[in-house]
C-alpha cells in the first residue's frame, strides 16, 4: 500500500517498547509501524524498557484471552533490516527476567546507556 | 521551523488533541509550517463528523477540519486504526462493503507511512498523548 520512500533522507528512528504485550493495543501497533516503516529505508533501532520487556518473553501464549499471538513477529524483523534491539537491564532485574528469558537475540544496556540512545536519535516514537 | 504532529488519544476523554491543536496554532501563528497532523490509535475517533459536544463546549473536531481550510494542513487519519473503531470514508466504505461514512471535512484516511515519513520530512515531530 505504500511507497517505497526515495527521499534520500536516513534518520535514526527509535521505537520505545514501555508497555505489557497484551492489555492494551500499543505493543501490537508499534509492531505495525516497525514494519511499514521498514520500507523508508531508515537507521531503525527499537527499545524495550519498563513492562515493554515481556514483549520480548519466551512462551507467551494469549490464545486463552483472544489476543493475536504476535511476538513470533520479533524473530521475523531482521528480514526487515530491524537488527538493533536494545532492553534496559534494569527493567529486566526488576521483573525478575534475565537475557535467557527472551525470545531474540538483543543488547542489554544499562538506564545511563538509555538515556544516551534516546539522546541520538532524530526521531522517537513511543508505544 | 516544520513541525510534523502526533495525536495519539480521543476527543474530550484526555487533553492530547486539545494540547496538539494549540501547539498548532501557537507555532503557525509564529511563522513556522506544520505540514502534517497523524491521527493514530484512539486519536483517530477526532475525525468524526457526528460528534456534537454541548453548545458551550468547544468543537474538537470543527476546530481541526477549520485548520486544515484555513492553514493547508494535512489530517491523516491512521487506516488500521480507523477499521477498528469504525471511522469509514467513501473508499473504506466500498471496499468494506458498510453502509454510511463518518469521515469530517479535512481529514484524509492512509496508512502508518504517513507518520514514518512526517518523521523524516519534519524537523521534528511532536507527539500528543501517551
Amino acid at each position: 500500500m505504500e511507497e517505497e520512500y526515495s527521499g534520500g533522507v536516513e534518520k535514526k528512528f527509535l521505537y520505545v517498547n514501555r508497555r505489557v504485550p497484551h492489555g492494551t493495543v500499543y505493543a501490537l501497533e508499534s509492531l505495525e509501524t516497525v514494519l511499514i516503516g521498514a520500507a523508508f529505508d531508515q537507521d531503525v533501532s527499537m527499545l524495550f524498557i519498563d513492562d515493554g520487556v515481556y514483549q520480548l518473553k519466551k512462551e507467551q501464549n494469549p490464545d486463552s484471552i483472544d489476543f493475536k499471538n504476535f511476538a513470533k513477529a520479533f524473530r521475523a524483523l531482521e528480514m526487515y533490516d530491524v537488527e538493533k534491539l536494545f532492553v534496559e537491564q534494569e527493567s529486566l532485574s526488576e521483573r525478575g527476567l534475565t537475557e535467557s528469558d527472551l525470545l531474540v537475540d538483543v543488547e542489554v544496556i544499562s538506564r545511563e546507556q538509555t538515556k544516551a540512545l534516546i539522546d541520538q536519535q532524530d526521531v522517537v516514537l513511543s508505544f | 521551523m516544520k513541525f510534523a504532529i502526533l495525536v495519539n488519544e480521543g476527543p474530550y476523554q484526555h487533553q492530547a488533541s486539545d494540547s496538539a491543536y494549540q501547539f498548532a496554532t501557537a507555532a503557525l501563528e509564529s511563522g513556522h509550517e506544520v505540514s502534517r497532523v497523524f491521527f493514530y490509535h484512539d486519536g483517530v475517533n477526532n475525525g468524526s463528523r457526528l460528534t456534537t459536544p454541548p453548545q458551550d463546549d468547544r468543537h474538537i473536531q470543527k476546530r481541526w477540519s477549520a485548520l486544515a481550510a484555513d492553514k493547508n494542513v494535512d489530517l491523516v487519519l491512521c487506516v488500521a486504526a480507523c477499521q477498528r473503531r469504525g471511522m469509514v470514508d467513501d473508499g473504506e466504505r466500498d471496499r468494506n462493503k458498510k453502509d454510511a461514512t463518518n469521515i469530517a471535512e479535512g481529514f484524509r484516511i492512509s496508512g502508518l507511512g504517513q507518520l514514518i515519513e512526517a518523521g523524516i520530512e519534519a524537523d521534528r515531530l511532536i507527539t500528543f498523548g501517551d
